[in-house]
């Protein structure tokens, strides 16, 4: 696979080379799963924000590791030792140039954006909560980051605080300016709605915070696949993303934090590779990042994740952005202009997320009926049942976007809604 | 798409447009809420009983098609039926659903037309949400009664 950096690294001193126009025939070429019919139609796969399909690449990279370079990391002196390891480490500096992270030992490899989140909640924030004390989120959030913190708070006698949500489904900033009290000790707030598909602020807000000196987590599950991000222009404390999102393996997850407060936090879980010695009298922990990393990781993940991170850094993630970007707005006017249909989540600043409900039709028989013409999508609260309680619904249908889809695979949704809507005449 | 025209037969799409029974009973003497997590769903179903008779059964909330039109055909089937026919016929709804059963070998009148969820197992769920409700409240459960 030819990557960027080792183009620019030609003898002749060319720049970059042209960019290719956005070849998406050629990228689904890529994808061996696209490739198949369901129930007898062509697979039209909308689920992208649920989770992603994986490249070939990654899929072979996760193969090479097996037949060739599997073994333990970090302690092994033979030479298949070495090689994971090194795939491994090699995956953490992938993970950092991919946040634009100062230093690679900012990444810890966790299973998910959700086990990210609650490392922060039982590290950090249980180290620093105290009675009264409180946790600010938006009511936007998905569920993964509603309950560690609400886990949290209950034990420290801590307050959960949310900022709400415009019927556009955009922050009300000011609200949540408002909400930045001396009480609050932590910000945590998503980059991208996962049921909405609204893009915060997160840069104007993590200023709002740092002018009270609160510190600020992102939740990138939805955004790192979408949008350019670099936490050292965020300025975030930390940010997280899972891997399986973003064209990578299911268990393996990147948690960013800013190095003096990953130092500053006790160790998340006990165990082997955690420590620089054990005895029954004492403990002496591990540096950073391997503190965090309790026990024999997912190896596989991180290489796999790696294989994922240079796929999508080769295609150029603006590149990506602007694809899905038409890819929104195309089904945005067409599907809002079926009779009936009605957008939940309007705001102006949007990603990848198109969320729905049909007059006189639950989501669920949506889907099932889509199901049935080979489209799939995502039914149901989300994990974000109280932002459906804020538009007093049970329930959305979702279509998510990602970097292989089509315009005429969004032509085969509006058929499809067409076909829901003869069934239930 | 035969088997969307088997799911959504014209008695359940009529159903769940106009379900019957479809009210908040003043008075029950049992209630219970079931509750669908994956999507959401959720109803409340209401008994009036006469000794062990179901003199009188209603229900409200919200659902997709499958699991109103579920719940408004039990409704109908319940009324007047003993405590130990409904549970039997529970029973016989799930086998039909779960295509243990074929619909000729449950006798199960109206409520054959479900027959065409057994191909969907994702809708089971949907199908015995307000049968799953209905026993939580012959039971007297005070917790919603949760599919998963």
């Amino acid at each position: 696979m030819t990557t960027l950096a080792n183009v620019s690294l030609d003898p002749a001193g060319s720049p970059l080379p042209q960019p290719r126009p956005y070849d998406v025939e050629r990228i689904r070429a890529d994808f061996p799963i696209l490739h198949q019919q369901v129930h007898g139609h062509p697979l039209v796969y909308l689920d992208n924000a649920a989770t992603t399909q994986k490249p070939r690449q990654v899929i072979d990279a996760l193969i090479r590791y097996y037949e060739c370079d599997n073994a333990n990391i970090h302690r092994g002196v033979h030479a298949l030792s070495q090689r994971a390891t090194d795939k491994y480490e090699q995956a953490r500096k992938t993970a950092q140039e991919f946040l634009g992270a100062e230093d690679c030992r900012e990444i810890i490899f966790v299973r998910s954006t959700t086990e990210a989140i609650n490392l922060v909640a039982q590290t950090y924030a249980r180290q620093n909560l105290r009675p009264g004390d409180e946790v600010l989120i938006t009511a936007m959030e998905h569920h993964s980051d509603i309950v560690p913190w609400q886990m949290i708070c209950e034990e420290k006698q801590a307050k959960l605080r949310v900022a709400p949500i415009n019927e556009a489904g955009e922050l009300c900033l000011d609200e949540f300016e408002r909400l930045l009290t001396g009480r609050t000790k932590l910000v945590a707030v998503a980059h991208l709605s996962n049921a909405l598909g609204t893009i915060n602020p997160v840069r104007q807000m993590i200023a709002m915070a740092h002018a009270k000196n609160i510190p600020v987590m992102v939740d990138g599950a939805q955004a790192a696949p979408r949008l350019p991000v670099n936490v050292r222009e965020l300025d975030c404390d930390f940010y997280a993303f899972s891997g399986h999102k973003i064209y990578g393996p299911t268990g393996i997850g990147v948690l960013y934090g800013k190095l003096a407060l990953l130092e500053s936090m006790p160790p998340y879980q006990g165990g082997g590779d955690m420590i620089s010695s054990v005895a029954f009298e004492r403990t002496v922990y591990n540096k950073v990042p391997h503190k965090f990393e309790a026990g024999t990781p997912d190896i596989s993940g991180p290489i796999g994740l790696k294989a994922a991170l240079d796929y999508v850094s080769r295609l150029g993630i603006e590149n990506i952005e602007r694809h899905e970007n038409q890819l929104l707005e195309y089904a945005t006017n067409r599907i809002s202009a079926m009779a009936g249909i009605k957008l939940i989540g309007t705001a102006k600043h949007k990603a990848g997320v198109l969320s729905f409900v049909m007059e006189g039709v639950h989501p669920h028989d949506i889907g099932t009926i889509l199901d049935q013409q080979g489209i799939a999508i995502r039914t149901g609260h989300h994990c974000a049942q109280p932002v459906m309680e804020r538009y007093g619904i049970p329930a959305t249908a979702r279509a998510s976007f990602g970097l292989y889809n089509t315009k005429e695979e969004i032509d085969a949704l509006a058929s499809g809604i067409q076909k829901v809507q003869e069934v239930f005449g | 798409m035969a088997g969307l025209r088997d799911l959504y037969q014209e008695v359940i799409l009529e159903h769940s447009k106009v379900p019957r029974n479809y009210r908040e009973m003043t008075g029950a003497d049992h209630r219970a809420e079931g509750f669908n997590p994956l999507c959401g769903d959720r109803f409340t179903v209401f008994l009036h009983m006469d000794g062990d008779a179901i003199r009188d059964i209603s229900f409200q909330g919200s659902g997709c098609a499958i699991s109103k039109a579920s719940a408004s055909m039990m409704t109908q089937i319940l009324k007047g039926k003993s405590r130990s026919e409904a549970e039997k016929l529970f029973r016989k709804f799930h086998d039909l659903v779960t295509g243990r059963a074929h619909p000729s070998e449950t006798e199960m009148g109206k409520l054959a037309v479900f027959s065409g969820v057994s191909e969907f197992p994702a809708r089971v769920k949907c199908a015995t949400l307000a049968w799953h409700t209905l026993q939580a409240a012959l039971e007297g459960q005070q917790d919603a009664v949760s599919t998963e």
